[in-house]
């Protein structure tokens, strides 16, 4: 059976590196994203000269409509999805006191809403395989709680339990249903902390350092792979020793 | 499509995409204890009805159906409706 691999919000960070760590494992990948349509371009052109086969997919994940025709989409282009990677994320920080319904609304959409929207259009052609993959980026904000990040948190820990129901659901089908949890990673995300953010983030880190957004597509490499075929249900922190 | 058209085209359902045995499929067995068929099972065969009878099963009306023959019964309606 063909590799295709769709990974949400492709274009940049750790969605894009696991869009070409996937593509190097020989998946074709669809590099799903909402708006950088110049970097998910260069996404796909890395992919091709590296002899792959990738196509980019401009939806708004947290939109139903536009999620069954990135699916309709990448099918035709590719062929049907056999692993899924719920990447797609945004951040709207604020204490709780001052957030916004709509800061609210708008990262459970995004983060949240977009895994169940995307994992839901991959199950028909899954079920029908009797096999694939489900790999969901949660956050260790999710595991811990992060104040000022309610929302994110929230989005994230749903993600924790929407991953596990799933495994119960669908295990019986052979489709495998994980997340992982990253900390600190190395993106335009954490650059908008500022260096005295990090700084301090970097003193709390077992290894000292911030992670790079490749040592997370690496676990979720492993996630995809046949060697992975006994896990499921799991949230693998990848976070340097930073939620201990 | 005739009554014995939906019910060949079930059987041939229920062989295809869940892997059951042609012989145990009679229309009074029913889709839990005779077919041994879980929740999600009973969830692909009404995706595939509707995928290949053209009609939309509402989750309220599938819940009610026991037997092969009350899902033949169902289809039959929709496609007369």
């Amino acid at each position: 059976m063909s590799k295709v691999a769709l990974v949400t919000g492709a274009s940049r960070g750790i969605g894009r590196a696991i869009a070409l760590r996937l593509a190097s494992d020989g998946f074709a990948v669809g590099v799903n994203y909402a708006s950088s349509s110049a970097k998910a371009e260069e996404v796909v052109a890395q992919i091709v000269a590296s002899g792959g086969r990738a196509v980019a997919i401009k939806a708004n994940v947290g939109d139903v409509n536009e999620v069954d025709d990135m699916f309709t989409t990448i099918s035709e282009e590719l062929g049907p999805v056999t692993v899924l990677v719920n990447n797609a994320g945004i951040t709207d920080d604020g204490l709780v006191l001052r957030m916004s319904v709509d800061q609210w609304d708008r990262v459970i959409t995004t983060n949240l809403r977009s895994v169940y929207l995307c994992t839901k259009a991959a199950l028909r052609g899954m079920i029908r395989a009797k096999g694939g993959r489900i790999i969901s980026v949660s956050s260790v904000s999710g595991v811990s709680g992060n104040p000022g990040q309610a929302n994110y948190a929230a989005s994230k820990a749903g993600i924790i339990g929407f991953t596990k129901s799933m495994a119960k659901e669908v295990g019986s089908r052979g489709i495998t249903v994980n997340a992982v949890a990253p900390g600190f990673i190395a993106t335009d995300m954490t650059d908008a902390l500022g260096d005295e953010v990090i700084d301090a983030a970097a003193h709390q880190i077992s290894l000292g350092r911030l992670g790079s957004p490749e040592e997370v597509a690496s676990v979720v490499g492993y996630l995809a792979s046949d060697e992975a075929s006994y896990i499921t249900g799991q949230t693998i922190v990848v976070d340097g020793g930073l939620a201990l | 499509m005739d009554r014995n058209d939906i019910e060949s085209k079930m059987k041939e359902l229920l062989v295809e995409e869940l892997g059951l045995d042609e012989d145990k499929i009679t229309m009074s067995a029913t889709f839990e204890e005779d077919l041994e068929i879980d929740s999600l099972g009973v969830v692909e065969l009404l995706m595939a009805l509707e995928d290949n009878f053209g009609v939309q099963i509402p989750d309220e009306e599938a819940e009610s159906l026991v037997t092969v023959g009350e899902a033949v019964d169902l289809v039959e309606k929709k496609l007369n409706a």
